[in-house]
């Protein structure tokens, strides 16, 4: 494929949409096993979430919300695509997915701190 | 795969997708109400346990998950890499299989 395909929002948009989803489905299993710790008593689950105050930590969790906010816009935005008419807003419909993306990971990071 | 087989994967996961769309809203907005509220064991807990309708939201929301990803990635590793044949099919199913057996055996140990 030439650069002159790829380098369009739209492109951009499909790798975000694969390597977001590839990057939580990674992600989902160490989730899980955190949420499990909770099964064994709740002194696992608070030193887990101790671990969890670290500032990168927190950076890497905002990081994660805003990856399932982006596959989460992104999906939406492909399913306008594929059932709703051909629409002529597809530079914006990507513009709004990273935006309101953007957007939900400031807002769990203000909260987060 | 079939063509069949490949339109009852298609249908999977537009089918799932929509029922995530909805699930992962109220997640994220759980996510920030619970981070705001604080987040400790006791809190949490006291939150979940004995909840049966959170327990059947994330029960509905890790199947839809499981499937979701289990598609996602054989379409990925397709896309990606020249495996092909039931042996990626049958790694995506186990991947499935796996993320079902984990996510709701969390849901249980926190929401029942």
């Amino acid at each position: 494929m030439s650069w002159r395909a790829r380098n369009h929002p739209s492109y951009w948009a499909f790798v975000l949409h694969r390597v977001s989803g590839l990057l939580l489905a990674v992600f989902l299993p160490f989730h899980f096993w955190a949420l499990s710790t909770a099964i064994t008593g709740a002194a696992r689950l608070d030193a887990f979430l101790d671990w969890t105050r670290q500032p990168l930590v927190t950076l890497a969790e905002t990081g994660l919300v805003i990856l399932l906010a982006a596959h989460l816009t992104g999906g939406l935005r492909l399913l306008a695509l594929e059932f709703l008419a051909w629409p002529n807003w597809q530079k914006s419909a990507v513009g709004l997915s990273a935006g309101i993306s953007l957007a939900v990971g400031l807002l769990f990071l203000l909260n987060a701190l | 795969m079939t063509a069949r087989a490949e339109t009852w994967l298609w249908i999977i996961q537009r089918a799932t997708a929509a029922v995530l769309a909805l699930a992962v809203l109220i997640h994220i907005v759980t996510i920030v109400y619970a981070v705001r509220a604080g987040l400790s064991a006791p809190a949490v807990l006291a939150r979940t346990q004995g909840n049966l309708w959170w327990l059947g939201f994330y029960l509905v929301f890790v199947l839809a998950t499981a499937l979701h990803a289990g598609v996602g990635l054989r379409t990925i590793l397709r896309e990606l890499t020249p495996w092909r044949g039931s042996s990626v099919d049958g790694a995506s199913a186990c991947a499935s299989l796996f993320l079902l057996v984990a996510g709701w055996r969390a849901a249980i140990g926190l929401f029942a």
